[in-house]
């Protein structure tokens, strides 16, 4: 048994597995099925300041080795967060990661300030999410924004920040040397990659938002490309994610400089599919007589 | 709600009508915990998305379950190349079913096209109170018409095209039946345009109404948020989820 335990920004995972934020909800649907322990942490569903109700459906699409989403960010609010899911969540021993969106830069600070005087470890910051038709988008695709929303959150908390960046922009290593220099412990990526289907014999589009967010096993190669240029770009850790569907895919994303490994789209597939990757890449560790998964991280031999 | 993930053998497998098939699964526990309405969330080999299958027949002593599917894409078409012997792997059972009351002395089941499977349970519960309406495309679509009268219900048959039974939507018949009266529940599954016509013929009579939705799905136990549904609930709009609130609803919730 390898040791896989991981700390980023001082915040300690007992394993590096986390179940990506919006998959999950706030873990409940999911506690049916095995302990909540096993993981190494939950990156909580989108919260934003007030309750949202998201977009229309079909919010759901399937494509070749992968899926669109585009939810909208429906949340019950901030305040129902922390009165009514997390006290849920802290009785489970795992990491928390509280993933808050906003329109503007003040509200996500707003939102980050409600959750100083909670017991949550870290947040997560949704620079990023493609659904959202005013404001949110933005942020994730221009330096200045991005840098702008990172301070003003910054201020507004204590607790660890991990910035989540969208893969949808020209250079994500500029957006991530910005969110740095602002103030960020650590970066996320990748979210998802916008994308759209369209139904040929209606000639609409599949999902009623038009557009949505690309993930699945089909965006793995990009995400594992993106992780290791921002990794090589940034001082601060990096958590990988983007089609990761095995203990291998794990492994591999942390080669490339991923200090620890957010899951998505698998768990739709396989709702197990956390707790088979922390069990697969204890055997890949053990076959190859690593002693701990830290030694993995960046351990990618460029030609 | 109680729900597991597993793989199961398919006991039986027969073709239905074309592109239509029917699945017994071994599945006994899931069996045990599931209820009339409900759906088991089906992993199609290959691809990214389960598919989630009402639940067309529950027999809890023979430890199995009876899902009737049809071949609408790729995904099902994956589903549909399982045998007999085969492994199916699903999650189940999921959503919240239909509100069965035995002082009713009077239903109405209408399924519309592959919506009918999930009437079978209600008619096989209801028995020789319950009036089976199954409407379809053509005399080549019908299905399941043996088995709601071997459960004793009041079998009619509706054709789009006249080919078998009545020329015409289920809602005549339906319409029919409820100005008779004594209906204490209309049960409904099939098209949108259906069950909207079903729910407003309801409504005009003050007839309690559940309608069992689909739409497209993630993670079938309410944590995606993906296949939001429109509904009322205390004078407030609600995006429910057809998977977790659903897959039925009380009629008068849904905003159409």
């Amino acid at each position: 048994m390898a040791d896989l335990s991981v700390n980023i920004c001082g915040v300690d995972f007992k394993n590096p597995i986390i179940p990506a934020s919006g998959v999950f909800g706030y873990g409940r649907e999911y506690e049916e099925l095995f302990p909540l322990n096993k993981l190494g942490g939950i990156a909580t569903k989108g919260t934003t300041l007030r309750r949202r109700t998201g977009n229309l459906a079909p919010r759901i699409a399937e494509t070749p080795s992968g899926m669109l989403n585009s939810v909208g960010l429906q949340n019950p609010g901030i305040d129902h967060f922390i009165e009514s899911e997390l006290p849920y969540l802290l009785t489970k021993d795992l990491t928390i990661l509280a993933n808050i969106a906003g329109s503007t830069p003040e509200e996500c600070a707003e939102v980050a300030a409600k959750l100083e005087d909670t017991d949550v470890h870290m947040i997560e910051l949704n620079i990023s999410c493609p659904n959202v038709k005013q404001g949110g988008a933005a942020f994730g695709t221009d330096c200045a924004m991005a840098a702008e929303v990172t301070r003003k959150v910054r201020k507004a908390t204590s607790k660890p920040l991990v910035v989540k960046l969208s893969p949808n922009v020209t250079s994500i290593t500029d957006i991530a040397k910005s969110v740095e220099d602002a103030g960020a412990d650590a970066v996320s990526l990748i979210n998802t990659l916008l994308g759209m289907r369209i139904d040929i014999n209606t000639g609409r589009p599949i999902l009623r938002n038009n557009v949505g967010g690309m993930s699945g096993p089909a965006v793995f190669p990009v995400a594992v490309r993106m992780v290791w240029q921002v990794a090589n770009a940034v001082k601060i850790p990096v958590i990988g994610m983007g089609g990761v569907s095995s203990g291998k895919d794990a492994i591999e994303l942390m080669m490339a400089g991923a200090s620890a490994v957010q899951v998505g789209a698998a768990i739709f597939t396989d709702p197990f599919a956390p707790v088979k990757i922390i069990d697969e890449m204890n055997q890949f560790l053990d076959s190859k007589g690593i002693s701990s998964v830290r030694d993995i991280i960046g351990a990618v031999k460029p030609w | 709600m109680k729900y597991t993930q597993g793989q199961f053998i398919i006991a039986s497998k027969t073709a239905v009508a074309k592109e239509i098939y029917s699945f017994e699964i071994n599945c006994p526990e899931v069996a045990q915990a599931a209820a009339a309405g409900q759906f088991v969330h089906i992993r199609a080999c290959g691809f990214t998305l389960r598919r989630p299958i009402s639940i067309c027949g529950i027999n809890k002593e023979k430890g199995t379950l009876r899902i009737v599917f049809e071949v609408r894409g790729e995904g099902t078409a994956k589903i549909a190349e399982l045998n007999k012997g085969d492994l199916i792997d699903m999650l189940a059972p999921l959503g919240h079913g239909f509100k069965l009351d035995d002082s009713f002395k009077k239903v109405i089941l209408v399924g519309g096209g592959i919506g009918t499977p999930p009437m079978l349970p209600l008619a096989q519960f209801y028995g020789e109170r319950a009036s089976a309406i199954s409407g379809f495309r053509n005399a080549q679509a019908v299905i399941l018409q043996e088995d709601f009268r071997n459960t004793g219900a009041e079998t009619i048959l509706c054709t789009d095209d006249g080919s078998a039974g009545i020329h015409g939507f289920v809602t005549t018949p339906l319409s029919e039946i409820l100005e008779k009266g004594g209906v204490d529940a209309v049960y409904a599954c099939g098209p949108m345009p259906m069950l909207k016509n079903v729910a407003a013929a309801c409504k005009e009579k003050g007839v309690f109404c559940q309608i069992s939705l689909e739409e497209r799905m993630a993670c079938g136990i309410g944590a995606c948020l993906g296949c939001a549904c429109r509904t009322q609930r205390n004078d407030e709009e609600y995006f429910a989820h057809v998977c977790k609130d659903g897959p039925v609803f009380n009629a008068e919730e849904v905003l159409w």
